[in-house]
């Protein structure tokens, strides 16, 4: 048994669901209905989120490998198996969804009014599927909930989003799926070889150079739309654009993560002869990620878009991070997505406090907000501040890091990587100066409302993890340190492995 | 403990003032603030006097873990020597004085949040406090980061106005275009001496004087660029030639605020940290002579645009620009104990100047230009008074404490005996005589002559609350003792036992030997073009005020170049900013828009069509189905015997 004494992965991911069970036996009017489903949503969530603390709390830091693993049988002779566990890399990520799921439950609490049900229902089950996805060690496990995510969330915006919301709602189906059909191939190919899918066994298995190069264009196609790389980031801003707020929440916290965590999961130790090859080809589009999207990011004129750009430009970050398979980049590379996890999210929250108020996400519209929004000034200060990476918020920690970890591959990336930090601060104070600095013009702005005590308690946890992940971040660090370590050392094994082999063969 | 209370206590008077402010009200967020920080200066001037005139040891204090990753450990820490202490003692007796300064010159404030500003102010300090006792680079970088934070806030205080909010954002984007170079320069250092802590990097620098670093093709020493890569962090904060465009602006904040960047933080960051790394760029002549040629040249240049500008606090923006530029020439020559030294005195005499502008502007109020002041003299005379002794600090007349800094740095530049540092010595000495011209033209316009503003604005001059001046008269004891107090044993002979380990020089370093034996037309030249540019600022303003005018004239290209100040701004709108917009607005529209969206929606697009077209082949008519059917079978059976 496992160091919680229960199966507590499944409970997890499955709990959710039985949240949905229950809303979907609530009988009465519409208003009841509704009223019902929000509070069995929350309380659900609260509970699963309560639940997973314990992963925090009994995580064993200076164990590398899988830890709280449930195995059962499932299709035995196929090498098939229900099979759960999380090590470092992937720990933080389930609390990352379990954290971020109650939040989002309570910042559509007003205003969603139609079909509160179905809503609810479809966030707990994106929670299930999210957090199933993070703890799969099964590949067959993983891809089922990996492609699951996608259902819940196509519903989300193209039923609660705004006007243009089919055709963003389909955009992002389209764009993510069609990786997602090779990425299925590549996991047969890899069961053909291995004859099992699981994770571990298939995290040892060498295979052949030639197969590793396919086989990581054909991940690479699925996580590169899911991180979203240039040039197929596209989706992503119209999908936040059309998506309410808690599903841009939810699509910027979590979801953009599942590409990354792809890559660390399966590219970079499975494949890690293909991985070193393509490295300088990923950090080419990283580079232009941060340059392109971070400019593009400087002329948008809707509040949604330009986070949405400055995500890409962020996760361009990350995958730099990453393909650096050195202790450092990695790291930063996680801790990047943790923070991006926390900050963006929040962000999108502050543009969802006035959107509810005015109801326009125009840059324009808005100005002067300081003065009768002070503490909403000060929050959206806090997390400005953070996206822009200052020291002592969560974005500087992943960011700093990355940086050193590239220099460590070339003085070049490492620049060209960090003109995000010049970048980003224009775009992210241009955006604030207009919407929270100058003097209220409007008429609609002269009586609005500062926060409400629903969303403060909404943004208080995340104020609190953003200064608690800048000042003490080594107590996130320390999960996956020794997972880092292991992975970048069986990288290196392997490329070792790989020179000696073709010294012999030549 | 005393130190960390030095050093906590304006956080918590930033915290209790930010957060509660509104609830307890203004009178009590200034009286939190300023009882920290008196509480600050106090601890921050015993462990001060403690370290250097009694017997504590210098030493670390730890307050835990920061960022851990593989081999990469930092913690957050507070050093204690004599270069931090030196600063945390000037750091927050300054500020002390500008928070109390504060309550006299808010006063005016309409709206009842100036808590938000106190909070800011101490900030401010905190941030700047952690940057002087950092222990490693990285808790350097966030206070670094974090003065950047707190001058975004107090630059756009008022932000309300346009220009506040753009000056603010020019600052905080100006200064990280450095900070890149900054970040740069400490991932540079990792990757050379494996740790980025103070200790272990200046303990192994003797083992990586020869390690190179392989860039654009060509092998340098990694020293050297470290010391360049370094050096553009601090020009970014310190404001020197190509990356000064924020400093002139940052004076949209309220008066304080910019006694405060000018003087006792942020600007002095910059040459705090040459004073700090001096182990490392020690060992890099070649970034050195890079640090007193951008340093010289900014001397001078900010300097003649000092000459002539008209607004009263850019005339004094300026001036800090060019003394800066002095404090990395001393470094540049490898006298950083001058620089530090130059830093002290110039926090008291650029403060109090900065606050009697502020107290100027506060009686006519709220007028800044200096075209419509004048006769003021009689009417505030404790200020007019204030500024004489600033002035004649600034101008570096015996035995004002400008006079011996100054002096330090213009003979640390001839006694380097190198082509770059004669070329300091040389601008330096230009700079002297602009620097005395400008301040005493200051005061002529402002002070004496006829009152320019109008009747209105005149019946309300008054001399300012004692809140206001109480701070400038402590300020001016600054100014005028701190330079014979501190001389020797700075710069002096003393120097080794004063700065023990903080500051090292390498051996063959003997600058500060050497400029005690310049000949003696070197120590008297700036004394002597500081009275000439006094007597010449006399000549054109009190007594041939038309000569300036017909100069201005008659030179028209050269004063409107100085005037627009070498057109620094226009250029970098011209070369960066629009094409930067211009270049955001294409890739967008056309990059994202047209390209990268236009194929899969012209794939979408050509599917849809084509399968409206293919519709229309499904007639229902069985006749043609059967035919297409012939001839698909006629197509397959003949390929198929083809090439069978």
């Amino acid at each position: 048994m496992n160091a919680a004494g229960f199966p507590i992965l499944s409970l997890v991911t499955w709990l959710p669901l039985l949240g949905c069970a229950i809303i979907m036996f609530v009988r009465g009017d519409e208003e009841v209905v509704a009223s019902n489903a929000r509070w069995t949503a929350l309380w659900t969530s609260l509970v699963v989120l309560a639940i997973s603390v314990v992963l925090w709390a009994r995580f064993d830091r200076a164990e590398a490998g899988f830890q709280f693993i449930e195995n059962s049988v499932w299709l035995p002779q196929w090498g098939i198996a229900y099979k759960m566990g999380v090590d470092g890399i992937s720990v933080l990520f389930v609390l990352l969804a379990t954290l971020l799921t109650p939040i989002c439950i309570l910042a559509s609490w007003e205003t969603i009014r139609m079909r509160v049900r179905e809503y609810m229902i479809a966030f707990l089950v994106l929670e299930t599927m999210m957090v199933g996805m993070f703890s799969a060690m099964d590949f067959v496990v993983f891809y089922m909930f990996f492609e699951g995510v996608l259902i819940p969330m196509y519903l989300i915006i193209g039923i609660w989003g705004g006007p243009r919301r089919v055709y963003a709602a389909f955009k992002f189906f389209l764009y993510t799926l069609a990786g997602s059909v090779l990425m299925l191939l590549a996991l047969l190919a890899m069961w053909y070889v291995a004859g099992t899918t699981d994770i571990p066994t298939l995290m040892h298995t060498q295979f052949a150079p030639a197969m590793q190069t396919w086989m990581f264009l054909a991940f690479f196609a699925s996580f590169a739309v899911k991180v979203p790389m240039w040039p197929v980031h596209t989706w992503l801003p119209d999908a936040h654009v059309e998506a309410p707020t808690a599903g841009s929440v939810i699509l910027a916290g979590v979801l953009l993560k599942m590409g990354a965590y792809g890559f660390l999961r399966f590219s970079v130790p499975m494949l890690p002869i293909a991985s070193a090859h393509f490295a300088p080809y990923i950090f080419g589009l990283s580079v232009v990620a941060v340059i392109y999207t971070s400019l593009v990011a400087l002329a948008q004129t809707d509040m949604k878009k330009l986070i949405a750009y400055s995500s890409v430009a962020h996760m361009g970050v990350v995958t730099i991070g990453i393909f650096t398979i050195n202790a450092q980049g990695v790291s930063g590379a996680l801790f990047q997505m943790l923070s991006h996890g926390i900050v963006s999210a929040a962000l999108f929250l502050c543009v969802g406090v006035v959107y509810d108020r005015v109801h326009t996400r125009e840059i324009a519209r808005y100005g002067g907000l300081a003065d009768r929004m002070p503490v909403y000034a000060l929050t959206f200060l806090l997390f400005t501040m953070a996206s822009i990476g200052l020291p002592g918020t969560a974005g500087f920690v992943g960011e700093f890091l990355v940086l050193i970890g590239a220099y460590e591959v070339n003085f070049w990336l490492a620049l060209l990587g960090s003109l995000g930090m010049i970048l980003g601060a224009a775009y992210m104070l241009y955006l604030y100066s207009r919407v929270v600095f100058g003097r209220i013009t409007r008429d609609d702005l002269k009586h609005i409302l500062d926060l409400s005590p629903r969303e403060l308690a909404i943004f208080a946890p995340l104020v609190v993890v953003t200064l608690w992940m800048g000042i003490y971040p080594s107590s996130f660090t320390s999960f996956w340190d020794a997972s880092v370590r292991a992975m970048v050392e069986h990288q290196q094994a392997a490329m070792a492995s790989a020179t000696r082999l073709a010294e012999v063969l030549r | 403990m005393l130190y960390s209370v030095a050093i906590f206590a304006p956080l918590a008077g930033s915290v209790i003032a930010g957060l509660l402010g509104r609830a307890i009200g203004e009178r009590a967020a200034q009286a939190v603030t300023i009882l920290c920080m008196l509480l600050a200066a106090a601890c921050g001037v015993t462990a001060f006097v403690q370290l250097v005139y009694g017997d504590a040891e210098p030493g670390v204090v730890s307050l835990g873990t920061w960022i851990e990753a593989g081999s990469f450990h930092v913690d957050w820490a507070l050093r204690y020597d004599t270069l931090a202490a030196v600063m945390v003692a000037m750091v927050t007796s300054v500020a002390t004085l500008i928070h109390i300064y504060s309550v006299g010159y808010m006063g005016h404030e309409p709206r009842n949040t100036t808590w938000r500003f106190f909070s800011y102010l101490s900030l401010f300090t905190f941030a700047m406090l952690m940057l002087v006792t950092a222990d490693n680079l990285v808790q350097l970088f966030f206070g670094w980061e974090g003065v950047g934070l707190a001058s975004y806030l107090l630059i756009g205080y008022w932000y309300d106005r346009p220009s506040a909010c753009a000056a603010a954002i020019k600052a905080f984007v100006v200064n990280r275009i450095g900070d890149l170079g900054f970040a740069l320069g400490i991932a540079l250092i990792y990757v050379t001496f494996g740790s980025v802590e103070f200790p272990v990097i200046f303990g192994s620098v003797g083992q990586h004087v020869n390690d190179t670093y392989h860039l654009l093709g060509a092998e340098y020493r990694s020293l050297e660029v470290i010391g360049i890569l370094l050096f553009i962090g601090a020009m970014g904060k310190s404001a020197q030639i190509g990356l000064h465009v924020w400093l002139p602006d940052a004076m949209e904040g309220p008066t304080p605020v910019s006694a405060l960047i000018h003087a006792a933080t942020m600007v002095t960051a910059g040459v705090f940290m040459m004073a700090r790394m001096s182990p490392i760029v020690e060992q890099a002549p070649d970034a050195l002579a890079f640090v007193t040629f951008i340093g010289a040249t900014t001397a001078f240049f900010a300097a003649t645009v000092g000459c002539v500008q008209n607004d009263i606090k850019r005339v004094i923006a300026y001036s800090t620009c060019s003394q800066l530029g002095y404090m990395f020439v001393a470094a540049g020559v490898g006298a950083y104990q001058a620089s530090v030294f130059h830093l002290l005195t110039h926090a008291f005499f650029k403060a109090l100047l900065f606050l009697g502008a502020g107290s100027v502007i506060h009686a006519m109020s709220d007028e800044q230009d200096m075209r419509r002041m004048g006769g003021l003299w009689k009417m505030i005379p404790l200020t007019y008074a204030m500024f004489w002794i600033g002035s004649l600090s600034l101008g570096g007349v015996f035995p004002f404490a400008g006079y011996f800094s100054k002096d330090a740095i213009i003979e640390a530049a001839w006694a380097s005996h190198t082509l770059i540092g004669h070329y300091g010595f040389w601008c330096t000495i230009i700079a002297a005589f602009l620097t005395a011209f400008y301040s005493w033209r200051l005061i002529i316009m402002t002070f004496h002559g006829k009152p320019r503003a109008d009747h209105r604005t005149m019946e309300h001059v008054h001399e300012s609350p004692a809140a206001m001046t109480v701070p400038l008269i402590l300020l001016a004891v600054g100014a005028v003792f701190a330079g014979w107090w501190f001389r020797d044993q700075l710069v002096g002979e003393d120097w080794r036992e004063f700065w023990g380990d903080s500051i090292v020089v390498a051996a063959n370093n003997h600058v500060l030997t050497d400029m005690e034996h310049v000949p003696g037309w070197v120590s008297a030249l700036p004394s002597v073009v500081g009275l000439a540019g006094i007597a010449l600022a006399y000549l054109f303003y009190m007594f041939m005020p038309a000569l300036p005018v017909r100069l201005a004239a008659t030179f028209g290209g050269v004063y409107r170049f100085l005037l627009n100040k070498w057109y620094f701004d226009e250029l970098y709108n011209f070369l960066f900013v629009r094409p930067a917009f211009a270049l955001a607005r294409g890739l967008w529209h056309v990059g994202d828009s047209r390209i990268i969206d236009g194929i899969p929606n012209g794939v979408a697009a050509m599917t849809a069509d084509g399968s409206a077209q293919i519709v229309k082949i499904q007639t229902g008519s069985i006749a043609t189905y059967a035919f297409a059917m012939l001839i698909g079978l006629v197509l397959l059976v003949g390929i198929f015997l083809l090439f069978r």
